[in-house]
């Protein structure tokens, strides 16, 4: 099993995912440079956060067009599994993998914090072992984070069940004053029809040890390893 | 040809930075601007004479790379034809 992480000019999250992946979960895990044109032989693919061109024009609008995202496009055609998290998931977004897109922090700041997530599609490869009602503590870290879809989409998103991760409070209701950004509906985190391809705003990556202020970020590793495991 | 492009967000969309700019400005007296809204200017150089042509390639530029059309309007501007 091989994990590759994408690394763009301006990515700061890689080796975190790396460090995640391969020290951490034990995969076999390797960097892919922007400028490739092949993954290799890779069973899943990390787009990490960051700033991917110094986010110049908007988030992810630059990075989408680097040669490596027509590979990516294709991996994710053909079923494969493709965890984009915060700069990832707005490269997704432009990259029109995933729905809608991704606007200012509605207070406009920079959010760098821990914040309370629940799961609502467990049938993911980044979500499946996450257990049924578990609130998840992991950080965020962005100042542009606040996902935007309007009502058609929306409603497109909870009919096909592509809704992933809410921001929620402690109890695990989902309130907006739990909403870190102004998200449209708490939306921290989306996923494709295929339900292959998965974006979120959270670090999964920063909350994989104790000693970080958070294991819980785990599940969505081991949830891909146990996804890969069963599809080869 | 210089071709000026000018991006906008949606109306329907919120505009925080606008919002904010213009709390600012009612703060600091500006009491007659009622609304703000923040947007992109952008410049090209294109290698024609053609007007059209110029317009045709702003446009698609703006459609794959530099507007994102969910959320954003774009405006295309010739400088010189709307000098006089």
């Amino acid at each position: 099993m091989k994990f590759g992480v994408i690394v763009f000019p301006g990515s700061n999250c890689d080796h975190d995912a790396y460090h995640a992946l391969k020290h951490v979960h034990g995969i076999d895990t390797s960097f892919i440079w922007h400028k490739d044109t092949d993954l290799g032989n890779v069973d899943g693919i990390i787009i990490p956060g960051g700033f991917s061109y110094g986010d110049y024009l908007r988030s992810g609008a630059i990075a989408r067009f680097s040669p490596v995202m027509t590979a990516v496009a294709d991996f994710a055609a053909r079923g494969g599994p493709v965890l984009g998290i915060c700069n990832g998931f707005q490269i997704l977004l432009e990259a029109q993998l995933l729905p809608g897109t991704m606007m200012a922090n509605e207070h406009l700041r920079f959010t760098c914090k821990f914040v309370n997530l629940v799961c609502q599609n467990r049938r993911t490869p980044f979500t499946a072992e996450i257990p049924d009602g578990k609130i998840l503590s992991i950080p965020v870290a962005h100042g542009e984070g606040n996902y935007y879809a309007d009502r058609d989409l929306i409603k497109m998103l909870e009919d096909g069940n592509q809704i992933v991760v809410r921001y929620c409070n402690e109890k695990g209701e989902v309130t907006p004053e739990s909403n870190p950004n102004g998200s449209t509906g708490n939306i921290a985190g989306i996923c494709n029809k295929k339900r292959n391809v998965v974006g979120m705003m959270p670090h999964p990556e920063r909350a994989v040890e104790e000693n970080l202020g958070s294991a819980d970020g785990r599940f969505f590793f081991e949830s891909a390893l146990a996804h890969i495991a069963t599809a080869t | 040809m210089q071709v000026e492009i000018v991006i906008t967000l949606r109306e329907s969309i919120l505009d925080p930075k606008g919002k904010a700019s213009h709390h600012a400005l009612e703060n600091l007296g500006f009491e007659e601007i009622s609304a703000v809204r923040i947007g992109k200017f952008i410049q090209l150089e294109v290698d024609t004479d053609d007007q059209a042509r110029a317009r045709d390639l702003a446009a698609a530029a703006c459609e794959k790379l530099l507007a994102n059309t969910v959320m954003e309007n774009y405006e295309i501007r010739i400088p010189d034809s709307t000098s006089n």
